[in-house]
């Protein structure tokens, strides 16, 4: 029995600003200073956000929510590479990539509100609303990929989902169609160690996640996703060969620092000990760090963006609530089709009319 | 100008006609391209639109799923799904994301996707390729349910279901792909949601819809009383109207379809008659259905599909009784 090895592949892994604030100046993208402060201003945004919406959440006044914190890098990092005309097409958590494409953060809470309005899209382009059921989305990335191509567009359809995600057949379907069809498409896959309480190792005995990439045909890669710096660079990479019909798997590695959602407690599932130590690797931190050895934020720079951002979360949370005081009951009648139906015409006018047929 | 077409070939030139009419139509489906299809619906299409015709690789959530993301960048996916039992792969893209997409985003993306898909009885097929799921599929709020019966009104209502701004589940009986020749012409369109009145009736009003429309035909003939004959056409949206209207007329109803009886759309068209025109029922409605088992294998599939003699037996239990 004669044996040849016919295929051989490797996964890099790409760090830029390490965890001991260990830089690679090399690598370093070709960001202004002003860029470099946005990176920095966009993932204490979401921080914020997230933090002023657990509140409101405990005191009654949003629904289920689900935090971000702990992977603010590689949502930023990974957004603030995409062009003004690319597609983001989310899962349920991507708060700091939404808020990076120019999602107003009312919306973000209306969706938390339980208000379709949240997952309005201005336009209808850009951006699909963000997809509940794990591993969908990657699909309709890949629909919009391709269906730019077809139509010679140059833009670029960004997805976001999780370390779970990776188990389901979509997912693996979406990898394979963007091989076969060449899509138009990047795949963020934050690998933030839990799907709820399942952890990585009871999700998959693969080595690494970006190597499901490879049975596609497509390139997987590898990043510290609590790395803003390296997360920017490969997703830029990523986004210019995806342009050119050749997508591509990113694996950012991370850590979910939060619960699930607001209905979850993962003391229940894992140790203290364990997110404090993810505590002392958190990526905004790491990030500070960086800036502020270079002379690019002081701490009236600091508290400058902290008032600004304070004020616009103050302001998104008044809207919200304004919002959702005037929510129209009837408006689920509305939208369902095209031209209302007469079955539906009917319903609307007995739920209205508060009488029942 | 008409042409005698099949019930296959309509499906052909309705899909060669949208492909042609309008760039936006994209047509993919396993084996649709280079083979044209395992019943031979897409023979051409791909060599005459090789930019907009593609073979898949065999994944149906894949198929589903890529059409929300085509028809978001504006295109109009019309994907085959090669047996409809097969969609239940693709089911859960169908539910959580074609037929919710408008809904959810009030309005701003839309999913005017046409799935086409070859449904029940009649051929002898492998087990699971035989299956009549329009229940399932009528029961998703944004979905729309349309069921051709003849190759003029495959024509008519396919194009209409193309050029729809929301999605539909268009099953296509295999059993009438090659059964008959039609007059059929070039450019037709049928409103969605209008049903057909096939043959006018005093005593009691028949519906029936897809391959189940024929048998009823066939057994009307051997009947000895004035029987309305009514095609929905689309079973969501349902024209209960034309149903309603016309059991006032003869007070007596017979639903009939291939599909198992409990939880079928009989149920649901028997429950409109019941809100609007129960008081003109002279007789309790008749059903004619698929039994409540699984498709049989194709060795017992004629005991399982409703034939000329059981509808005619349901037609006479509703004549006889009340």
């Amino acid at each position: 029995m004669s044996r040849e090895d016919v295929a051989q592949f490797t996964i890099q892994s790409v760090q830029i600003l390490e965890e001991d604030e260990t830089v690679d100046e090399e690598g370093i993208p070709d960001l202004t200073d002003d860029e470099l402060l946005e990176l920095y201003a966009e993932m204490k945004r979401s921080r914020r956000l997230d933090e002023r919406a657990v509140a409101l959440q405990r005191r009654g006044e949003l629904g289920t929510y689900a935090p971000a914190i702990g992977q603010e890098a590689a949502q930023v990092g990974s957004a603030f590479a995409m062009a003004e005309d690319d597609w983001i097409v989310p899962s349920f958590r991507e708060q700091p990539a939404l808020l990076v494409r120019d999602t107003p953060p009312h919306k973000i809470l209306w969706y938390a509100m339980g208000m379709e309005e949240g997952a309005e899209i201005p336009g209808g382009e850009g951006a699909l609303p963000p997809a509940i059921p794990i591993g969908t989305q990657p699909l309709h990335a890949v629909g919009v990929g391709w269906g730019e191509a077809l139509q010679g567009r140059p833009n670029v359809a960004v997805t976001y989902f999780g370390d779970g995600a990776t188990s389901q057949g979509d997912v693996y379907e979406a990898l394979n169609f963007a091989g076969v069809y060449d899509a138009q498409t990047v795949f963020v896959c934050q690998n933030n160690r839990y799907a709820i309480s399942t952890r990585l190792e009871d999700q998959t005995g693969a080595e690494t996640l970006a190597q499901k990439a490879i049975a596609a045909g497509i390139e997987g890669i590898q990043v510290d996703g609590n790395d803003v710096l390296g997360v920017y660079a490969v997703t830029q990479e990523a986004i210019e060969k995806a342009r050119n019909g050749e997508p591509v798997l990113i694996e950012a590695l991370t850590y979910r620092r939060s619960m699930h959602t607001t209905s979850d407690d993962p003391s229940v599932y894992r140790e203290s000990k364990e997110e404090a130590g993810w505590k002392a690797r958190d990526p905004i931190v790491r990030y500070q760090v960086f800036l502020e050895e270079r002379g690019l934020l002081d701490e009236e720079t600091k508290a400058a963006i902290d008032d600004r951002i304070e004020s616009e979360l103050s302001e998104a949370i008044e809207k919200a609530k304004e919002g959702e005081k005037n929510l129209d009951q009837a408006d689920m009648f509305r939208h369902v089709y095209d031209d209302p139906l007469t079955e539906l015409e009917r319903q609307r006018e007995t739920f209205t009319g508060g009488t029942d047929d | 100008m008409t042409e005698r077409l099949r019930m296959i070939e309509a499906v052909r030139e309705t899909l060669r006609s949208e492909l042609e009419r309008d760039d936006d139509v994209v047509v993919y489906g396993e084996d649709i391209g280079r083979a044209g299809g395992v019943f031979r619906a897409t023979e051409g299409l791909m060599e005459a639109h090789p930019n907009r015709v593609f073979d898949t690789p065999a994944a149906e959530a894949g198929i589903v799923g890529v059409g929300v993301g085509l028809a978001a960048t504006g295109l109009r996916p019309v994907p085959e799904i090669q047996f409809q039992s097969f969609l239940y792969q693709g089911f859960h893209q169908l539910v959580q994301h074609v037929a919710r997409m408008r809904s959810r985003t009030r309005g701003t993306i839309t999913c005017p996707m046409t799935i086409r898909t070859p449904y029940g009885g009649g051929i002898h097929a492998l087990e699971l390729h035989s299956e009549s799921f329009e229940a399932g599929f009528a029961h998703i709020p944004g979905l729309q349910v349309v069921f051709p019966s003849s190759p003029a009104e495959t024509k008519g209502l396919l194009t209409s279901a193309i050029r729809d701004p929301d999605p539909v589940v268009f099953m296509e009986p295999t059993r009438l792909y090659r059964s008959f020749r039609e007059e059929v012409p070039d450019e037709h369109e049928i409103s969605l949601g209008e049903a057909r009145v096939v043959a006018d009736g005093d005593d009691i009003t028949a519906v029936a819809w897809g391959s189940m429309l024929r048998e009823t035909l066939d057994a009307v003939e051997g009947v000895d009383a004035s029987v309305e004959v009514i095609d929905p056409r689309t079973l969501y949206p349902l024209d209960a109207e034309t149903i309603v209207e016309s059991v006032k007329k003869t007070g007596r109803c017979v639903v009939v379809h291939e599909a198992p009886k409990s939880g079928g759309m009989a149920g649901e068209i028997i429950a409109r008659i019941n809100e609007r025109a129960f008081f003109y029922l002279e007789a309790p409605i008749e059903r004619v259905t698929g039994y409540d088992v699984p498709v049989p294998f194709f060795a017992r599939e004629d005991a399982y599909v409703p034939d000329i003699e059981r509808i005619t037996a349901g037609i006479h239990r509703a004549l006889n009784s009340g």
